[in-house]
């Protein structure tokens, strides 16, 4: 008879450990799936998680990794906020979205004009429609108590909408003889987001991303601000005996996130995306989820959450033009990785006694 | 425009289609949180529903086996939900994203052999004498099974959790399930029965949609249908007669948005196909939703 005993406190070793033997169990239980696929477990899962960083083209793939991991950083240290107060916005992928057409119209409507203002423009364009949109959950769930997490989701669709009409539309290419999609932005260089260090992958938005991880972490430790989201999580009744203002943390947790994803959407845009498209947005605002709990939502964490969830990106793009492994199961793999994180968390929370227990 | 192209009567009758997929994912959701569970995975569970439903129907040429491989390859992957939510006690929002991104995966590797197969077709009942009367029979009387079996669901939820002695104990653990478990009941083994039938409602309704209403496969082409389920459900305030109202509304939207792009509206085409979502969101901020049940969302440990 196994049974769980609640512990006084989470286990602090347990709650590091957790995160790796859900990574573990993922490798286990992803190997048999690619063998029940008809591929080599070992030489698959090498090709994901290893191929990335140490083969003979890692140089190719290394600058990759940064881009594929910065906006999922980025997304997830923003959400990570609100997820530790309890505030569930999950609708990051369409925040993603808007602060990329925002910021986009803005470089757009100055072209072809060259300036330096015309990138910080940009930036803070991106960031605002991120923040704006995040704001609509925000507003409705703080004015009329309508449930954030339907609503940011709903928004995602609404913006996926909006995304196909403007490349259709609005911003479409005046030059590009009909075809669906802007004028590239990174080939325009007062808008284009490029790399700082040519060939390191290391644009403005992986710049920002690590920046926004160590000002998270100062706010978490440091700052009130960062207490208060903790407390407002723990124990929303404490918190407000001791004066947060629930409706204020609502709106700055959605602000905070949008505005985070917004930057993103703007970063992949700018650069590695280089123009709105129908299929600008690949699922960045999800995966950003799990993201956010495989870093246990903790600063250092999601950085390096992010990193490993960029390499199954890449090294699950190697195993498909290599091995013709799906993408599909690449998600899968995403997928389970969390169910696993979810599953282990209990050793955190929960002591697990073997044995029927005596009566006292 | 052209407004006359619009047919009332077909569009009424196509309302009643559109709504079965919601319908079906809404009822199987209410029966969870009135358990006290909240699943956020029916996205998830509805497009593998989709996917086995079609799997099975094209392989056996049924389109009624399908819906039942269809209602238990959502039962199966609600099961996955159960465990972690129930015996791991992981945060059920958590898990029922993780469900819905887990769904979405595999999916989308079941069905790579079957994208631009046709279904087996599901041929619409011609009720006897009710289907002939005019106006009436075409809009409510000559549908596919499906459309009744989904109604016959929601009536018997109905019964089941305002009449049966079993419906009392499902609402009592959802309303306190401290309290349930003094009394002896088994609140796990009640959660974990309603959430296989959420998954199971699920599966139906996604399979709806890949057998009925589409009817093909295609990646992710539940196209947030599971999220406006859940959505319903606030709607409905947790009770099934409301749920209809709340269904039919949403699938009026959608075929009117439909036919609007067909009778070549001056609006475009994206705007037309925001509609459902927006109306969505409409609908949870006019209606104030009823009070949830006591216990939903939070973990059940009996420490004796």
């Amino acid at each position: 008879m196994i049974t769980l005993e609640k512990r006084p406190q989470p286990s602090r070793a347990w709650s590091l450990a957790t995160p790796l033997l859900a990574v573990l169990l993922t490798m286990i239980c992803g190997g048999l799936l690619f063998a029940a696929l008809g591929k080599n477990p070992f030489e698959t899962i090498r090709t994901i998680f290893l191929d990335p960083l140490f083969s003979e083209f890692a140089w190719f793939y290394r600058p990759q990794l940064l881009i594929k991991g910065a906006p999922l950083v980025l997304i997830a240290i923003g959400l990570s906020f609100g997820f530790r107060a309890g505030i569930w916005n999950i609708g990051a992928e369409g925040q993603y979205i808007v602060g990329a057409i925002c910021g986009a119209a803005v470089g757009l409507a100055f072209y072809p004009t060259e300036s330096f203002i015309i990138f910080p423009l940009m930036i803070i364009a991106g960031i605002l429609g991120g923040t704006l949109w995040a704001m609509i959950p925000g507003i409705l769930r703080v004015k009329f108590g309508t449930n954030e997490i339907l609503v940011s989701l709903m928004l995602v669709y609404v913006a996926e909408q909006l995304m196909a009409s403007m490349a259709l539309g609005a911003l479409r290419n005046p030059d590009g003889m009909g075809f669906p999609g802007s004028r590239n932005l990174s080939q325009y260089p007062s808008a284009a987001n490029l790399e700082i260090i040519a060939g390191s992958g290391m644009h403005w938005g992986v710049v920002t991303a690590l920046i926004a991880v160590i000002l998270a972490y100062i706010a978490l430790s440091r700052h009130i601000f960062g207490f208060n989201v903790r407390l407002a999580g723990q124990s929303p009744r404490a918190a407000k005996f001791a004066g947060v203002n629930p409706a204020a943390m609502i709106l700055i947790c959605m602000g905070l996130s949008g505005g985070l994803a917004g930057a993103a959407g703007l970063f992949e845009v700018a650069g590695p995306a280089g123009q709105v498209s129908i299929d600008f947005n690949v699922g960045y605002g999800f995966t950003a989820i799990i993201v956010a709990f495989l870093g246990r939502l903790h600063p250092v964490g999601i950085l390096l959450a992010g990193g490993l969830m960029a390499l199954t990106y890449i090294g699950g793009e190697i195993a498909q033009s290599n091995l013709g492994l799906p993408l599909a199961a690449i998600q899968l793999m995403q997928g389970m990785l969390l169910f696993f994180l979810l599953a282990v968390d209990v050793l955190t929370n929960y002591a697990v006694r073997f044995g029927r227990r005596q009566v006292a | 425009m052209d407004l006359s192209a619009i047919n009332p009567i077909l569009l009424l009758a196509s309302l009643m289609v559109a709504a079965t997929p919601i319908l079906l994912a809404a009822i199987g959701e209410l029966v969870v949180e009135r358990a006290g569970v909240l699943n956020l995975g029916v996205e998830g569970m509805m497009i593998t529903g989709a996917v086995c439903g079609f799997i099975v129907a094209v392989n056996t040429g049924s389109p009624w086996l399908g819906f039942i491989g269809a209602a238990i390859g959502g039962a199966l992957l609600s099961v996955i939900f159960g465990v972690l939510t129930q015996f791991l006690l992981s945060n059920q929002v958590a898990t029922g994203l993780a469900l819905t991104l887990f769904g979405l995966g595999l999916s989308a590797l079941m069905g790579q052999g079957y994208i631009g197969i046709k279904a087996p077709s599901f041929p619409d009942w011609h009720i006897p004498l009710l289907g002939d009367i005019p106006v009436i029979g075409p809009i409510i009387f000559q549908h596919d099974p499906m459309v009744y079996l989904g109604l016959l669901i929601i009536a018997a939820t109905w019964a089941f959790l305002k009449y049966s002695r079993a419906g009392l104990i499902l609402r009592a653990v959802g309303e306190n399930h401290e309290a349930a478990h003094a009394l002896g009941y088994h609140v796990m083994r009640v959660r974990m029965l309603a959430i296989m039938f959420g998954g199971a409602c699920a599966g139906l309704g996604g399979a709806y949609l890949s057998l009925v209403r589409v009817p093909q496969w295609t990646e992710g082409m539940t196209a947030g249908a599971g999220w406006i389920a859940l959505a319903i459900v606030v709607f409905a305030s947790w009770r099934p007669g409301r749920l209809l109202l709340g269904a039919y509304l949403f699938g009026g939207v959608t075929v009117l948005q439909l036919n609007l792009q067909a009778a070549g509206a001056a609006i475009a085409v994206e705007y037309l196909s925001m509609a459902p979502y927006l109306a969505t969101i409409a609908v949870l901020v006019i209606m104030r939703a009823g009070r949830a049940p006591g216990s939903l969302g939070q973990s059940f440990h009996a420490s004796r």
